[in-house]
This record gives C-alpha cells, structure tokens and sequence, in this order.
C-alpha cells in the first residue's frame, strides 16, 4: 500500500512503451526537491569562529546526497514502481508469512530457553564468564526494554489508552529506590533494631514492592482526573505529566538532588548477601572463587524474573473479568458503558497495572546503574517504549519482546560503527547518528507496517478451538 | 505597576510566537485529526534556516540594511520550511491517512526525533549565538529607575503577527482555498465527490502551516538571538498547549490561547519562580484539558454511536 500511494505521477503517465522520460522527469523533480531539503542545512554549517559566527561550506556533501536520492529515485521508478511491472500478489499469505505460522507454537517455549540458558551461552561464546560481561549488560538492557514495552502493553494494548508519559513511572521506581536505600533516617532506623548493614544488603528487596505499589499509586493520581479524556488528548496530557515529573525531578534539588542525580544506591545482594570479596559475601558462602561477574549474572535473572512475572500478570489477567473489560473498553467504549462497565475504573485499573510495571523496572534500573539522574528518563524513553510496543503489534507479547531485542540490539550495533571511521575519516562519529537513524526507521517501519511485526493475536476467549486472529481487526481503542 | 506593565509586553511578544505555532497545530489537527509532533521540530529548523540565510546575507553579501535582511531572511524561510513540511506529509503521513489512529502519530513522533537529529548532526549540538539585530527601544514610562522598556524587535513581532493573522484570517474566510479547507475538514468524503482535490488541499494546511512556523523561527531567532537543535520540543508542546486551551480546531483560539501562554509563563518567571516556568505550562495543558476539553472557542466534541 505503501509503494502504491508513493507511485510517482511521471511514470503512470509513460505506462506505455517507454517509460524513460517520465521516469526521468521525476527523478529530476525528486532531485530537486532534495536540493532544497539538504541545501540549506546540510550545505552551509554554522560555525563558531573566533567568538562569532560564521559560515562553513559543504558542496560536495548536499551534491552527493542528491546524486543518491536522484539515482535511487530513477532506479526504482524504473523497477519496482514501473508500470509495466505485473502486480504483486498478496503480501500477506506468501511463504514467509506461511513459515512463520508453522513455527509460531515451538517460538515462546525457545525464546523462553534461549533467555534462561542466555549467560551459559554468551559465556561459552566469549570463552569465559568475565569476557561476556558486554553481552550480559546488553541482554539486560533488553530485557529491561521487554519488561517496560510489556507494562506499557497493558495501557496500550490491551486498554488502548495511549500513554507518551510512561518514562514517569519509570521514574517514579527508581527514585523511589534510590531516595529510601540512601535515606539516612531509614538506615538509622533499621541500624538500630537489625544491626547496622541490615538496610544496605536488604534494601532492594524492600524497596522493589514499595516502588512499584508507589508507581502505580501515582498512576491512579495521574490516571484519575485524565481518563475522561480521549484518544490524542490523553496522550498529551500523560506526555506533559511525564515532562513535570522531569522537571520536579532537575528543580527539587533538596529532594532529588536535581540535575545532578543520586550516587552510590546500594548494590543488589543475593536475598540480603552482598556480592562481595568479605567472609560474608556471596562467593565466600557458596564456596565460589570471588568474581564480580556473579552480582551482573545474579542482575539478569532478576530482571528475567520480573518480565516474565509481567508477562505471567498479563496473561492471567486477561482471562479475569477486569482484563476483559480492558479488551472491551478497547473495542467499544459506549458499548461498555450500556453493558454496565464502570469504564473510569476500568481504565484507572490498567493504568495503574502498567504503571507499577513501570515502577518495579525503575526500581531494577536504580539498582542495576547505582546512579540516577533526571538525564535517565527524557521523552525519548517514553517515545521509544511506544515505539517497541507498536511496532510489536499491539497487545501481541511475543511482538513486543521481539521488538525490543531488535531495536535495543540495534541501537547497539550502531554504537559499534567504528569502522566507518576507516571510511570517512576521524571526524565522523557514528554514534551521533544512532538517534537519527532511530527516528527515520519509527517512519520507516509505521509506513511499511503499520499494524507492527506480530500481525495476529491470540483470542481472549474462544469455542473449542483457538484460532489466530488477525492484528487489523483488532480496535485501538479511543483513550 | 512598572514590572507588570513589562512583563505584559514581554508576554504578548512570546505569546505571538506561540499563538503562529499553535495555528499550524491547530489546522492540521482540524484537518486530520492528527496531533502533528514534529511541528515543534518543524519550527526549530526554521530558525536553523533563518540563521544560515541571515549569515549569508550579512557576511558573504554584505547586506547591512537590518531591516531589508531580515524581510529576506523572513522569505527564505518560509520558502524552505514550507517545502520541508510538504515533503514531511508526503512522505511520512500520506501513506499512513485512512491506516489505523496511532500510525500517523507514531510516524510523527519518529519525524520529530529524525528532524532533531538532524540538525544536531548537520549543525552541532551546540548554541548559536547570533549578534542582536536590533536593539533600539522605546521608553515608555520611568519611575524610581525603573524603565519600562518596548523594544523595537517586540514592535515588529507584534505587528507583523497580527498582520499575518489579518491576511491568514482572509484567505481561510474568503477564497476558494479557505472554503476548500474548511469543506475538507468537515466531511473530506463529501468535499471529494464535490470536487475538491482532498490530497492538494491538504498538502496545503500543512504548507501554511510551515510557513507560520517559519515566521515564529525567524521572530524567535531576531529576539532570543539563539538556536539550538533542542529548542523544537519545549515550545511545541507549549504551542500545542496554546491550540488546546484556544480549542482545538480554532484558529482565533490557537491565537487566544498563545498569547494567554505567553502571558502565564512571563507572569509565573517573573513572580514565582523562573524553574517551574514550563511546570506551568504543563500543568494549565492539564487543567484545562480536564475541566474544560473543547477548549475557549473550541466546540464541544458530540460522540456518536
């Protein structure tokens, strides 16, 4: 659909026997519309010289990026979008899709494994359990991402409430642990009854319910007076609370230590044993040899724990009369309310679902970085957590989980781009290109699929057989 | 007295920059039915374009007449912006017009981050000062050492705003293009099969749009005297802040609207406290949303089974 409505006006007008000039003309136009595009911006930088601004000139950059955009164009008006060319046929039920349906039932039960046996493989890979420490930061990195698109799965997927201010409870978790594992009050406090290490070895494990009740408490503040409210509206009022949040958070610097964040939480321990060299400590008890590795290995099987505790939540609330409900609200808000759904409690209970999701993530963040900062949790995170969960395909938890390896993962190949270095010299940093090419492929991938990679759900309830249902005839929802 | 005198003029100057914001909001909201998120973005490239175009004219050409530059510049812009919000519908909302609510959305939100990005790779992440353009000012009363002070730059924000408004309020009330606008918005399947070219009058909102976007981007640069690849973000929202409260789809509103935002947050920096400034401004974004949704001027939405 994509490639039809993008059909260039020149060559249906050739669809005769030479297509040649037509195609040529709009080649030549696309070119020129790309000159105006780059010319400005990319063709004249502004640079500081001497205290004063002054302008550097990059000719050759604009006319080669018009050359690309000019030879592309014209390649593909005359392939892909000729005319003569006979049309496809339907995307949907090629072989592809076709194979995809046949191995759908064995995925989650691999993926599944593939996660659990994750550190055992990436130490044999790297050959040794200290050299896969980059692959086990980057596991929990998506994991961490999973968890997150799947709490916000529950608001968008299943309730179709569009949250863009998600990163809040995010937020709202990781301050809330940071704040009481550094509070000197409550360490006092447990110093005295408990013994003095009492609170930096347990204060994770009391903290992690506390954030996440505390998160979704301030989903159902937030939630209250916003869910009257519909569709696009709603969205930008959970955006502008995500932005106060951020801003309380840089402002209060008595509070929250403003711009300058909160250092030193204390570590994660094994259920209150430190992960550390002393008698106490973790590899001591267990007879192990002292290595740092264990706390980072201990780090992503919680993390692996509490997705799948999300996803667990998920599933079984769906077949509760309230994640039926959420389903419904979806599909039809004013048939809800004529059946006698209590639609403001129904939203306010998804809302406040996700968001202590969103909390027990913010409380793993907190212990995993030892350090917080309002830096953490910017709008792109919001953007990005809804761009794993559309891009998932709505309501599908495999999409989601699968999503997020793809674009953490791919976010952090581009880190590795050094090579390019070779190419255009020492001056090109790859790294600054991350976000753009990030924002080009939300284009991108909403324009080639706009119902996301899972494009069947699975039914909440059925008769005798389950059967696949197909992402478009799912509704999105008004709120 | 003195101060309030001052901060009303500084809050009409920013208000008029919010309130050319919010109309492009505003219109293609009423058009589409879509919040378009890069709006924001759309107007900091503009002042991108504004900056090369006034340096090219001031340094290469030697241009020194302030005033004739920056009617050039003011041109320029608009040109480029418009073209670049053309492209942007054409390529990243068309094909997603009639797809399912929150694909257009999503597209927008990957625009505004692509558009950011853009800049800060083409231009640098860091500040741009420019030199003040203009800088003479009125006095306009005196106590106690305290002046209050109407700066020429605020002069032309504030005439040239309504000016545009005037000749804006024209062509959506009395031309052809205008009645085909407003057909669109009511019914684009019954404006199509009367004849109007739906696709064209749509490319177009998004064109004047920009092109008041681009206004704002130039005004912006000529009064803070900065531009920066971040600045998109805050003052979108805060534009979409103004087109809410004025009611969305209204374009007496969306001015209403920013020039009450303007006035709100020079008023809470200048009695409260400077941090919480865009605080305010999200949190009147709530408010009113919450207790008044269609808005000042807007109509209330009927909901239809």
């Amino acid at each position: 659909m994509a490639v039809d409505t993008a059909h260039p006006a020149g060559a249906v007008a050739g669809s005769g026997t030479s297509i040649l000039p037509g195609a040529l003309k709009d080649a030549f136009l696309t070119g020129l519309i790309a000159l105006g595009l780059l010319g400005p911006l990319v063709g004249f930088q502004t640079v500081i010289i001497d205290g004063a601004l002054g302008l550097a000139y990059r000719p050759l950059v604009v006319a080669i990026m018009v050359g690309i955009i000019f030879v592309g164009r014209l390649i593909l008006n005359l392939t892909v979008w000729s005319p003569n060319r006979a049309p496809k046929a339907n995307a949907g039920s090629g072989p592809l899709a076709r194979g995809a349906l046949a191995i759908a039932p064995a995925f989650k039960p691999a993926l599944l494994a593939f996660a659990v046996l994750f550190p055992a493989i990436a130490a044999f890979a790297m050959g040794g359990l200290n050299e896969s420490r980059y692959l086990l930061d980057l596991g929990i990195l998506i994991l961490t991402y999973v968890m997150l698109g799947w709490g916000l799965n529950i608001v968008v997927g299943l309730a179709g409430l569009l949250d863009l201010g998600y990163v809040a409870f995010y937020a709202v978790g990781a301050y809330t642990y940071a704040l009481l594992a550094t509070s000197t009050p409550v360490n006092d406090f447990f110093a005295a009854i408990l013994g003095e290490t009492f609170w930096a070895n347990w204060a994770f494990w009391f903290c992690l319910p506390a954030a996440g009740l505390f998160a979704g408490l301030w989903g159902m503040i937030l939630g209250f007076p916003v869910l009257r409210l519909r569709g696009d509206y709603l969205a930008i009022v959970t955006l502008a609370f995500g932005e106060i949040i951020r801003l309380v958070l840089i402002n209060w610097v008595d509070f929250t230590g403003g711009g300058a964040g909160i250092a030193s939480i204390p570590r994660a321990t094994f259920f209150g044993i430190p992960f550390n060299a002393s008698e106490d400590g973790f590899a001591a008890l267990f007879g192990l040899e002292f290595n740092p590795m264990h706390r980072i290995v201990f780090l992503y099987f919680v993390i692996l724990v509490l997705a799948l505790i999300t996803a667990f939540t998920t599933v079984r609330l769906r077949r509760l009369p309230v994640g039926r409900a959420w389903e419904a609200l979806r599909e039809d808000e004013i048939a809800c309310r004529s059946l006698g759904i209590n639609t403001t409690n129904v939203k306010l209970s998804a809302f406040a679902t996700g968001a202590m999701f969103g909390g027990f993530a913010g409380c793993f963040f907190a212990v995993r970085a030892g350090f917080v900062s309002p830096e953490s949790f910017t709008f792109d995170i919001s953007a990005m957590i809804l761009a794993i969960v559309v891009l998932g395909g709505m309501g599908s938890q495999i999409g989601v989980a699968v999503a997020a390896a793809v674009m953490m993962g791919g976010m952090e190949m581009l880190r590795n781009l050094g090579f390019l270095k070779q190419v255009f010299g020492n001056d090109f940093d790859p790294s600054l290109y991350r976000m753009l090419l990030f924002g080009f492929a939300m284009v991108a991938i909403m324009i080639w699929k706009p119902r996301g990679l899972v494009s069947s759900r699975d039914p909440t309830i059925f008769l005798k057989e389950k059967k696949a249902v197909s992402g478009s005839l799912v509704k999105e929802g008004h709120g | 007295m003195d101060v309030f005198v001052q901060q009303l003029i500084n809050g009409l100057t920013l208000g008029s920059i919010y309130g050319l914001i919010a109309i492009g909001y505003t219109m293609v909201f009423g058009i589409i039915g879509m919040v378009n998120f890069a709006h924001g973005d759309v107007f900091m490239v503009s002042t991108f374009i504004a900056l090369v175009c006034f340096l090219l004219l001031t340094t290469v050409l030697g241009i020194t007449s302030i005033f004739l530059a920056l009617a050039i510049v003011l041109v320029v812009a608009m040109f480029f912006t418009s073209l670049m919000n053309w492209a942007i519908e054409r390529v990243a909302y068309r094909p997603l017009r009639g797809s399912f609510r929150l694909a257009p959305m999503i597209s927008a939100i990957g625009m505004s981050i692509f558009l950011a990005n853009f800049v800060q790779v083409s231009q640098g992440p860091r500040n741009k000062p420019v030199p003040p353009m203009v800088t003479d000012v009125i006095v306009i009363m005196e106590r106690e050492g305290y002046q209050v002070t109407l700066a020429w730059k605020q002069v032309i924000i504030m005439v040239l705003t309504s000016a545009l408004l005037g000749g804006f309020w024209y062509l959506v009330q009395k031309t052809s293009l205008g009645r085909a606008q407003r057909a669109v918005e009511q019914d684009r399947k019954m404006a199509a099969l009367l004849g109007i070219n739906v696709d064209h009058t749509i490319s177009l909102t998004f064109v004047i749009g920009a092109a008041l976007a681009a206004v704002a981007g130039t005004m912006y640069l000529m009064y803070y005297g900065v531009a920066n690849f971040a600045d998109g973000f805050v003052p979108g929202v805060k534009a979409f802040t103004a087109a809410v409260l004025g009611g969305i789809g209204s374009l007496p509103g969306a001015v209403l609207g920013g020039l009450l935002i303007g006035l709100i947050e020079v008023f809470w920096s200048a009695y409260f406290s400077i941090e919480y400034k865009d605080v305010a401004a999200f949190s009147i974004l709530a408010i009113t949303l919450i207790f008044l949704p269609q808005g000042l001027l807007g109509r209330p939405e009927v909901e239809k089974v």
